[in-house]
Order: structure tokens, then sequence, then C-alpha cells
């Protein structure tokens, strides 16, 4: 132990350790395959326009099987064609977009709203908890399609709307997590040293609380992606999904289902592509659960 | 079983050359080295050292129980001759629970909360002999009221919530010793009770070897705890026992640096904050894949000697005329203990100052609704709960006020009035000339916070492990407006980390890259950003292993004096206090039952729990002769406290239904000493000491 004054050493960036932290991923394989599905799924959406052979609207010749030549004679249907004769390759490519754009969206709401009520719930305790439980148990009491039905009827299908669905149902699921971590973190002692030194409720909540919880939540969110995106699917095949014509893995699936016994490759390669999205992120928060559990 | 079962004459356990390793990610990782250990019939062997020396290890080799990344990589175990790894899986499952029994710290969690505890002794014999469920119960009923459980038939239908945890405890030692068992592995079993309780079952551990004829081995961190049980010893560090031999002649004539060390850290009744302050063992133990080549304490040895220490295969050597007594050390024959005087880290003369703290009859209880029907009947709803029952004190500049008592006496309710995390019910608590009995912390300004801050007791907890320690120092800082200049908060952070002693690029260090007794340092340097006169610190040291105990400590009282802070430390460690303590307050039941200097509370007249608390303390010191007083029964419940004296249920000196019904007076043999007893004055005249030194014959105290 040197007492000799070292200079005030370099601080590390946060986006360094954040990188840093992120890297950690690479031990365990399983959460590496995750990430490479969904790295994947990225990249197709980033780039539809580039990779897609077709426009998603387009209309050839219908009901091509897989590989099948497309109308001029050189192009060929990779998947085939489905009742209307638009590629299903393109369409898989293209609704990429919307599931990557609407399911992070919605995860990201259903945490805005249920991580502050959890924290509020577990941290004041008392009424507080009692009123924000009760919501919460009633929302989480009604069935989960029958919650969403009568949402996007009320108030429309749109993939805003699809956001605000989701939201609603997921927060109180989110808000009990937070909860549960919330009571056994506020009777540590350095929250008991925050109130001592009179900190304001929020800043126990948000500063010393909530950084302390991420780790089970990071794992979380990655797991409720992937319900996010079942669930969009399962409200596009409900035809409670985006409006027509854009393309949407759910709603191609529905579109196409009175073919299935004849023509299943063109509800099978959506569904493909739902459950491998789906699988990624479930892949992902393993591989972080198994990394957060080491050392 | 083929080996002779009880007609075997041998030693009960051979550990011969042992090595055991742990394989992690890193590689292997060596955690015991080279142990030698021969157990008779009969005989209790204590192994004693720090956290992370390897003594848990050992019990779980002898178990056969080292887990998936855990092995034997060296020596062997013979346990009656036989040595444990030729065992067959049936073979070691009669063995545990029926030949070796183990008793484990936490006593909750040895017990199944949702069997009676009847179904779960039964169980043992139920499952290693073939018996009916009558002898069973039987056996059970008759071992409970052997380790001296009242009513034990009660406590077979009871499930373990509903008892104590002295009495879960007692139960758990009653299930090891069910089947008779040759060998009892006893893994800290006082560590999580009280010490009122811990004498209670050390008694009990005492009697066992000779009652049942069990051979014992004894892991404890606490060397008076050794003392009190075993009759041999071995000192382990990093993995390796550096000295064996009898309790007294370790205990007397210890022969490894380190043994006397540990000796040189822990408050024995002759260690003075001034006059012989404690001397803390420099550096830090070493983690198993750091551990420099040749002697393992070589780096933190004062008589280390570069060519001899710094070699390869150190083996153990014995001491001449003391056949049992061996120890690792090269160099211990050269050693000159006489002329050996460390400095210690004391405090040095303080004088106190001026009137800091003064609490007057303050209050506090909590009210409990009761929403039961029967309650809502009988119309009384609110039950009140007296965790503070009429508290007063003064403390002064400079001066250390302990607070002494079990757990559940008020203590931590005392701190959160101090705090303002609650208001009090009734009296004063004049801080710097101001009543902060009513105030909230959200009421007080930042400087009035600043000046009463806190040192909490688990390292493990104390810091965010989310911000670096600098952060959480800068924070303060900015928080009670000592600084608000970023640079200028920086520089005070660089200064507060100086005065811990710890080095300056801990600054960005986040908690879990720090040691226990380093985070502790960062707590007492949260505690002290803000200038304060006074800091309360709740069992500061109780976590940490001895060592590190006395340089924490140490560091404690020098910028207490530096700074002429006020130290409130509330502590259940009866000899830490008398090391540190100017003056005392004993607590029981949200009631201060004595109060007095340091040298009054701990002679005679006492109040009869201060009595009972200083016999029931372990002191590592074979010269010391305590009378044994054992207190019987429970913490009465503060929901439903006795009447008249709190502590007329469990006191060995009560004169009758005087201290059932009335509140006792407070006796004051000399001004300022208070005892709140109804004892007569020749009562407590007739007091003897309870510590004495065996060579000081006890001599009454005042004529």
């Amino acid at each position: 132990m040197t007492e000799e004054a070292i200079s005030v050493p370099h601080r590390e960036s946060a986006l360094l350790r954040l990188v840093k932290g992120a890297a950690l991923i690479r031990e365990s394989w399983v959460g590496m395959v995750g990430l490479a599905i969904i790295v994947f799924w990225a990249l197709v959406a980033l780039f539809a326009d580039v990779v897609a052979p077709f426009p998603p609207n387009a209309t050839g010749i219908p009901m091509l099987a897989p590989g099948g030549a497309g109308l001029d004679g050189t192009s060929v249907h990779w998947l085939g064609t489905d009742q209307l004769g638009r590629d299903i390759l393109s369409r898989i490519i293209f609704g990429s977009r919307q599931v990557l754009l609407y399911a992070p969206l919605a995860t990201f709401c259903a945490y805005a709203v249920g991580v502050p009520m959890g924290l509020a719930a577990g941290y004041r305790r008392g009424i507080t908890d009692e009123v924000l439980s009760f919501i919460a148990n009633v929302i989480l009491s009604f069935p989960v399609l029958v919650l969403y039905i009568i949402i996007i009827a009320t108030i429309g299908a749109s993939g805003i709307n699809i956001v605000i669905a989701v939201t609603f149902a997921s927060a109180p699921g989110i808000m009990r997590i937070v909860r549960g971590l919330v009571l056994d973190l506020r009777n540590r002692e350095y929250v008991f040293a925050a109130e001592t030194r009179g900190e304001p409720a929020w800043r126990i909540m948000m500063i010393e609380i909530l950084p302390n919880a991420r780790g089970p939540l990071i794992v979380d969110a990655c797991l409720r992606l992937g319900y996010v995106i079942i669930t969009i699917g399962t409200l596009g095949f409900l035809g409670l999904g985006l409006p027509p014509p854009d393309p949407d893995w759910g709603k191609m699936i529905t579109e196409t289902r009175q073919f299935i016994t004849i023509f299943p490759h063109m509800a099978i390669f959506p569904c493909i592509a739902i459950s491998s999205l789906v699988l990624g992120f479930n892949l992902l928060a393993d591989g972080l659960r198994e990394v957060s559990l080491r050392d | 079983m083929d080996n002779g079962g009880k007609d075997y004459d041998g030693p009960v356990l051979e550990c011969k050359n042992l090595c055991i390793s742990y394989f992690t990610r890193a590689g292997e990782i060596p955690a015991v080295i080279d142990f030698n250990m021969t157990l008779h019939q009969g005989e209790s062997i204590g192994l004693v050292g720090e956290s992370g020396c390897g003594k848990s290890t050992v019990a779980m080799a002898i178990m056969q129980y080292l887990g998936s990344n855990g092995a034997i990589v060296g020596g062997e175990v013979l346990y009656k001759g036989r040595d444990l790894s030729t065992f067959s899986p049936e073979e070691l499952r009669q063995l545990r629970g029926n030949e070796i029994a183990m008793v484990y710290q936490e006593p909750m969690a040895s017990l199944n909360p949702s069997m009676t505890l009847g179904r779960q002794l039964m169980e043992v014999p139920l499952c290693h002999e073939n018996i009916d469920e009558k002898e069973a119960y039987d056996r059970a009923v008759k071992i409970l009221s052997d380790v001296k459980l009242p009513d034990p038939e009660r406590v077979m239908s009871v499930y373990p919530h509903q008892i104590s945890g002295g009495q879960q405890q007692r139960v758990v030692i009653a299930m090891a010793l069910l089947s008779n068992p040759s060998l009892l592995l006893l893994d800290e079993p006082t560590t999580a009770l009280d010490v009122t309780v811990e004498a209670g079952i050390v008694e009990l551990i005492g009697e066992i070897a000779g009652r049942f004829n069990t051979s014992m081995v004894y892991i404890s961190h606490n060397l008076g705890l050794i003392l009190e049980t075993c009759d041999r010893v071995n000192v382990m560090y990093s993995g390796v026992v550096v000295e064996h031999g009898s309790v007294a002649e370790v205990f007397d004539q210890m022969r490894h640096p380190y043994t006397k060390g540990l000796f040189g850290c822990i408050p024995l009744p002759g260690a003075d904050k001034t006059a012989h302050p404690l001397v803390p063992i420099r550096g830090q133990l070493p983690l198993p894949h750091q551990r420099p080549k040749g002697c393992y304490f070589g780096p933190r040895c004062d008589f280390f000697e570069a060519g001899t220490c710094d070699q390869e295969n150190l083996a153990m050597t014995t001491v001449p005329d003391e056949p049992g007594h061996t120890v690792r050390c090269r160099r211990w024959q050269q050693i000159d203990w006489d002329n050996y005087h460390p400095e210690g880290v004391g405090a040095g003369e303080m004088e106190a100052g001026e009137v800091v703290l003064s609490i007057n009859n303050m209050k506090k209880y909590y009210e409990i609704t009761d929403n039961s029907i029967a309650a809502m009947i009988s119309g009384k709803r609110v039950r009140h709960v007296k965790a503070n029952e009429s508290i007063t004190f003064d403390a002064r500049a400079c001066e250390t006020v302990a607070v002494v008592g079990e757990s559940g006496c008020g203590k931590s309710t005392f701190a959160k009035v101090l705090m303002g995390l609650e208001t009090a019910t009734d009296g004063m608590v004049v801080f710097n000339g101001k009543d902060i009995s009513q105030e909230e912390v959200q009421d007080r300004t930042p400087a009035q916070i600043g000046s009463m801050q806190m040192i909490f007791q688990n390292p493990f907890d104390t810091l965010n492990p989310s911000h670096t320690v600098g952060s959480q120092l800068a924070r303060v800082i900015r928080k009670f407006g000592v600084e608000t200049d970023g640079d200028k908060v920086e520089a005070r952070v660089m200064e507060l980390l100086d005065l811990v002693k710890l080095p300056r690029d801990f600054a960005r260090r986040r908690p879990r890259q720090l040691s226990g007794g380093q985070k502790q340092r960062v707590g007492i340097a949260r505690a002290f950003a803000g200038n304060p006169s006074t800091v309360v610190a709740d069992e500061p040291v109780s976590a940490l292993d001895v060592s590190v105990q006395a340089a924490v400590t140490g560091l404690l009282m020098d910028i207490q004096k530096t700074y002429r802070t006020t130290l409130i430390f509330i502590s259940h460690d009866l000899s830490l206090v008398r090391y540190l303590a100017d003056r005392v307050v004993v607590m029981y039941l949200g009631n201060i039952v004595e109060q007095g200097t340091t040298d009054e509370v701990f002679s005679p007249p006492y109040h009869p729990y201060t009595e009972a608390l200083l016999s029931a303390v372990p002191i590592a010191d074979t010269s010391i002769n305590k009378q044994r007083i054992i207190l019987e029964g429970n913490l009465p419940s503060v929901t439903n406290p006795p009447s008249g004296c709190p502590f007329n249920t469990r006191c060995p000196r009560k004169i009758g239904e005087i201290c059932e019904t009335v509140v006792p007076p407070v006796f004051e043999p000399i001004p300022g000493h208070q005892i709140a007893c109804h004892l007569s004055v020749e009562n407590f005249q007739a007091m003897q000491p309870v510590i004495v030194q065996a060579n000081q014959p006890a001599s009454p105290a005042a004529e």
C-alpha cells in the first residue's frame, strides 16, 4: 500500500465499459448462436431493399412452389409465391422490418411503464404497493389474447396500437419482477446509507437500487422480446396486426392458411422466420444468464 | 461395515499429507496442502484460521463431500484405519450421519422448515438402524433432554421456526448425536448466535466428548472458543497448518509468527488502546494462485529472511521437549520473542471534551395494528412494541460510547432514531445544542446530516456494487455541500482515501474488486466525508477477520483522535468494547440496565445481565479464570415484555416477586455508574469479578 501521491488515474469511459461488458457474451456459445441469429435478422431488415429479389407487393404467378421461375423466366422465387403471386422470400425479408421495429419498441415501452411502477411499489411499500399490485393483478387476470383483441378492436389496428396493447399487457409482469427485486435490494446497507444522508426517494430508486437489478432485468428483456415477437405474429394471424398490404409474418400465415394442405410452404416459411428470431432472443437470454452466473 | 466397528481402538481419524484442490476455469487451485491430523477416541481438535484458510474444506473432505469441482489430489483420509476413498457410495451414505455427523453454522438452514422436529430427529435412527417408530421416538426424546432442551415432548411436535436460534442449534446437535457417532464435525456452530446463547452451546459441546466419548473436530475463527472446547489445535494459514499442538502449548508458547500475530490482534483483557494497543498483521491473505514461494506467511512476517523463508518444501518441525507441538517455520528457534515489541495501532491519550450528544429519556414505541377478529372483539387492536424505553446518556467530544446488547435489545432502533430514519415517541435527543428527536432526515440540513454519520456492519453490503468507490464518495461530498466544484470534490475524495490509508487509484475501482477490510475502510471514509462530529458505528468490524479487525479498529481510533469525533460504538463483542470504549451502556430489551465508564462496568458491582454477558465472552487466554454463568430460558419477545425488571425471566440473581412487579430503581455505587436492579447494597458489594487472572487471587470488591 504505497502512500505517494498517485495522480488521479485515468477514467474509463462509460461506452468502453459497456462494450467490455457486452463482450462477455463470447464466453457462452449458446449466447453467441442467439446473437448471430439476431444480428442476421437485423442485417436482413436493414438491407431489405438490397437483398430482396422482388418488391414485397409485386404480384406474379400465384402459388409457385419454392424455386419456381418468375414471370420473366429468368428470376427465381426461391421460397415460391403466395396466393396472389407475391414472392414469399421478399415478403419475409421486408416483414422482418416490421417485427424488428415494433417488437423492441413495444418491449421498451413496457419497461418504461413497468419499471417505475415496480420501483415505486417495492420501495414505497404500503398503500402505493397495494394499489399498484391490485391494478397489476386485475390486468394479469385477463386472458391475454382477449385483452389484445379488446384493445386493438377499440383503438384500431396499427403499429403504434400494437405497441400500446403490448405495453398494457406486459407492464404488470415487469412491475412484479422489479418489485420483487426491489424488496430484496431495499434492505441493503448502501440503501440505508443513502437514506441516512437524506437522498430523495427517486435517487435512491433510480441510482442506488435500479442498477443493481439490471442483471435479471436484461435477461428478462431478452426473453420478453421473444414473447413480443410471438405476440405480434399472433396479432397478425388474428387479423389485428398491421393493415394490408404491407408484409407481416403473422398475416402471411393467416392469409395462406386455407391452402396449407396443398401449399404448405406459403405458411411454413413465415413460421420458420418467427421461430428463428424468437429462438435467437431466447438463446441470447440463456447465454446472458449463464455468463452472469459465473465468477 | 467391516472396519471393526466400535471395537477398533486406533485413531478415529487420520489425515495423512492431505492435499485438496478445486478446479475452476482458471485452472487448479490448491485449497489445502499437506494437512496432517490424528484424532483419537474422545478427543477434540480445533481448526482455527481466518476466512479462506481452508478449514471448512478439510471438514468437507472428511465427509467426502467436496462437490463437483473439488478433489483430494494427494494423501489420504483414514476413518478408523480405512481409506475413505475406497468406500462405495452406499458405504459412504451409511457412514455420514451415522458414524460421522456434522453441525453447520446456520441452524435454520440445517433443519427442514416443513417437517416437525420430531419427524426429522426420528429419520436418523429410522434410516440407519432397523428399529420401529416407537423406539425412534423414545430415542429422540431422550437425546433432546440430553442436550438440555426444556420440555422435549413439546419440541418434538413443533416446527423449526417455533423455537429460538439457540434451541434450533441444540436440536441440530441432538440430531448429530442421535446415532452415537464416533466423529462429530462442528463448523462454526455458534457464530450465528448471541453470546449468552453461545455460552450454553459451548458448555454443551464441552460435555459431549466426555458423555458420549465422541471425537470432535471443531472449526472456528474464534481462538477463545477453541480454548473452551478443544484439547489440541491446528492453526491454519492459506491452506497449510502453520502450528499444531495442545491448546496450552499453542496458546501460552506459540512458536509461529502467524500464531503470535493472531494473538496480537485480539483484544485480550491485557490490551488497552493507549498502553498496549492491538498489533494488526500487515498486508493481506494471499489469494491461492498468488501464494509466495516457500513460506506463505513470508510477505507479512517481521522475521522474513530471503534465502531461508522463500525456499520450497517447508515441513513441520517438532518443538523439542514438546512432542505434540509442531510448527511450520524455518526460523522459529532464532526468533527472540522477549525482545519483540511490534508497534501497535492505538489511539494515545484522548481527552474527552464538552457534551456533543445528550439523550434524555428517549422512548421509541412502534404501533402494531392487530386486524384479527379476536382483537376487534376485545377492542385491543393497537399494541405497542417498546423498542427503546427511556434511554438516557450523554456522549462527549472525542469519546467512545459503546452500546452493548444482544440481538433484539433495541440497538438498531436507537441508531435509526439518531439518524432521523425514525422519530422518537417521547424524550429528547439534543445534538449540538438542538433537539433532533422529532426531526426526520428530510427535515435536517445537509450540515446537520453530515455532522452525524454512520458506519455499517456488513462490508459486502455497505457499498453500492454498481458504482465506483470514487463516485460514491463524491456523491456524499456533494450532498453535504462540503465541496461543489468538480476538481475540489475529486481532491477531497483523494484526501478521504489517504485518510483511510487506501491507494488513490481505488477511486476508480468497483466494490467487488476490494477485500472486506478495504470495503469497510471505504465505509469509514464515507462516514467521515462530511466532517462529522458524531459517528454511529454499528458493529463495524464484527464481519471482518481478526487481523483485519485490529487494523480497522486502529484506523477508526486514529481518525477519531484527529477529528475529535464522538463515536457511538454499537457492538455485542465485549472484548472489543473493553478495549476501545471509554464508557459503556448495556441494553436489554430496550432498557438500559447498566451504564458507566468501561472500568466501572467491567468490574463489580455488576448488573446481573452484565455479569452474565461478561461470563459468556470466550477469552483466548489460558491464565484467565471465569465465573460460569449460563442464562436459562430465551430472550422474551419485545411485543410482550415481562413486567417489572425486563431481565427477571432469566436473571440468576432474581430475589423474588418484587422483580416481576416493580420497575427496578437505579443504584449508583459511584456517581455516573448506574445499575437498574433491585439487589441490595450488600448483594452488590459481595459480587466477585467475573474475569480473573489466575495468578491473582480474587479479592472481594469494595469492603
